[in-house]
């Protein structure tokens, strides 16, 4: 079936953006209040129950909240800059969205759509560009106010997220040398099998790196400043951190841009790792098209539906257990981040993107066809790999708690008085 | 000598990191799924009050509506915090009444000597409490107030029954 084209298109592409806008809204909305509930529930509480039913209009009234409330900015504040980072903190997550595939093409009596907003052929460059911009909207917020903690917070935001960046760029990495291209579609496509057309994995992500989607769920927790990386906030330390200055629906924008991060995050990971909206052991979802407007499979709008349905549970999934994470956990310690962002995670990206681009070269130069079996082979190496690397993090060789460098440091002071009085 | 620093050695094993976090995300599972929550949907569910819970006061009245206090000043004498303020008075009959009886419920705090005491069985506590005011003055209870409150009134002690105490 033709691709939709002309005016057709315009609007096709306006209604989408609309659409999924809003649907990302909703869903920040419903993980304000899913977030709660999870929290009441994991400290044997119910959460919010009172407003409506189940609590669900909880979401209404805090909204409301946010509004009425009195908006208040600090006489010292820069205030273009104080206006301008809510915005900059709710942008790239939103702006995000748009090149996620969220389900299998729709055929309409005008032509095919393709359920993603914008189908950027860097699609994955871009969402490395934008989700980096990120750390502007804190870096900002923390200057502008003009006052101490939120200076802090931007600080330790901006060194944060700056260093987890690498992580979460290095852990895509092994993605683009086994999917072999940019495109978000084609990596949702690599992650299915066909019958026919190009050779595809058949096998999602995370089976043949496993060890790549442990490090991109760490980096994404740190990137959306969630705990246990959430020290820009960190409320027991810097009162609230950035955002500590703003007040009403400045601070709303924060909030949400927080939540609208997680959900971004998670439908990456999804796409990235979890086979985007493939539905598992099921061949009728896998439509593909292909550079020359060539459709393998067959679309219909309930298959759009079915897969759009298993991109929500994957991406919830992930949300829920980001919000399992955060209250599990507690905080990092700032050198410990440090330590796990720069002497961990770099040098073991380094070294497993060097052993999977050996793994890949090897397997293709032993003549092993793309498919399952390749998947299985990168798994079995991945999981080596990701038990050494669990050993030896879980050892506290590596990142280790303050005990063993006191008692160095104990250890050296006492021998330097030794020496002294026996020098004396 | 080098300065007394305490050093606590802990177990690499205790200082690890997966392992503690496995746990600990397997912990919270364990709560997550928990179906019964101990949380009392107060407003909606309430307490079981004990028929001896000490909790604001009622006035016990005749079947014509009269208040059976007869101004003995008892109570305002054991009451250990002063907040009942007595004005008795005497009627044409001269049997002896309360002009003035109000209990300051704020200032109360609910020994239950002035029913323990009462040698008409006219005061009494009650088995209640929700008594929030917008403001102090509606703290200080009138008679016509205490005549008017109809929740169950505070058992006394019962020497004989064991299980009561």
């Amino acid at each position: 079936m033709e691709a939709i084209s002309g005016t057709a298109f315009v609007v096709a592409t306006a209604l989408k953006a609309v659409v999924f806008f809003l649907m990302l809204l909703i869903g920040v909305a419903l993980s304000t209040y899913v977030e709660r509930k999870v929290a009441g529930f994991i400290q044997d509480r119910s959460g919010p129950n009172r407003v409506g039913p189940l609590g669900l209009l909880q979401v209404v009234a805090d909204g409301l909240k946010f509004i009425l409330k009195e908006e208040v900015e600090p006489g010292a504040a820069h205030r273009k800059f104080f206006l301008l980072a809510p915005v900059l903190s709710l942008f790239p997550a939103t702006v995000l969205f748009g090149v996620i595939p969220l389900g299998s093409p729709l055929p309409t009596p005008w032509g095919r759509i393709d359920m993603i907003v914008a189908d950027v052929p860097i699609g994955f460059l871009y969402v490395l560009a934008i989700a980096s911009l990120g750390v502007y909207g804190i870096v900002m917020a923390g200057w502008s106010s003009n006052s101490k903690y939120s200076f802090l917070g931007g600080l330790r935001g901006s060194a944060q997220m700056i260093s987890y960046e690498i992580g979460l760029a290095m852990s895509l990495v092994p993605v683009l040398m086994l999917a072999g291209n940019v495109e978000m579609p084609v990596l949702v496509a690599m992650q299915q099998s066909y019958s026919e057309g190009p050779a595809t994995y058949g096998a999602w992500f995370v089976i043949p790196l496993l060890l790549s989607a442990f490090f991109l769920l760490v980096s994404g927790l740190a990137e959306t400043n969630r705990v246990p990386f959430d020290l820009p906030e960190a409320e027991g330390e810097l009162v609230g951190g950035y955002h500590t200055e703003y007040s009403s629906m400045k601070f709303g924008m924060f909030f949400l841009g927080e939540y609208a991060h997680l959900i971004t995050t998670g439908a990456l990971i999804s796409v990235f790792f979890l086979g985007g909206w493939d539905i598992p052991f099921w061949n009728g979802d896998n439509i593909r098209v292909l550079a020359d407007g060539t459709v393998i499979g067959d679309p219909a709008w309930w298959k759009t539906l079915l897969t759009f349905a298993a991109f929500v549970a994957k991406t919830s999934f992930l949300v829920f257990f980001f919000m399992w994470i955060r209250w599990t956990i507690p905080r990092f310690r700032y050198d410990q981040l440090m330590d796990l962002g720069w002497k961990v995670f770099l040098p073991s990206l380094m070294a497993y993107i060097m052993i999977i681009a050996v793994a890949v070269y090897s397997l293709d130069v032993a003549g092993v066809p793309l498919g399952v079996g390749y998947a299985a082979a990168l798994f079995g190496l991945n999981l080596i790999l990701l038990l050494l690397f669990l050993y030896v993090l879980d050892r506290g060789r590596l990142v280790r708690g303050a005990t063993a460098r006191t008692r160095v440091a104990v250890g050296q002071a006492a021998r330097a008085l030794e020496g002294d009085e026996h020098a004396g | 000598m080098p300065g007394e620093v305490k050093v606590m050695h802990r177990p690499e094993a205790d200082a690890s990191y997966v392992r503690a976090i496995t746990k600990g995300l397997g912990v919270t599972l364990k709560h997550f799924m928990r179906p019964d929550k101990p949380t009392q949907q107060y407003p909606d569910e309430k307490w079981e009050l004990a028929p001896r819970m000490r909790g604001t006061h009622r006035m016990a009245v005749h079947e014509d509506g009269r208040a059976k206090c007869v101004g003995c000043g008892l109570c305002p004498t054991v009451c250990p915090v002063n907040c009942i303020k007595l004005v008795p008075a005497e009627d044409e009959n001269g049997e002896r009444y309360a002009a003035v009886y109000e209990i300051d419920e704020f200032r109360c705090i609910f020994c239950g000597y002035c029913q323990e005491v009462c040698p008409v069985e006219a005061i009494h506590l009650g088995v209640h409490y929700e008594n929030a005011e917008y403001s102090r003055e509606r703290w200080v209870y009138d008679l016509e107030r205490l005549c008017e409150l109809d929740h169950p009134v505070t058992a006394l002690w019962d020497p004989a029954d064991r299980a009561s105490e």
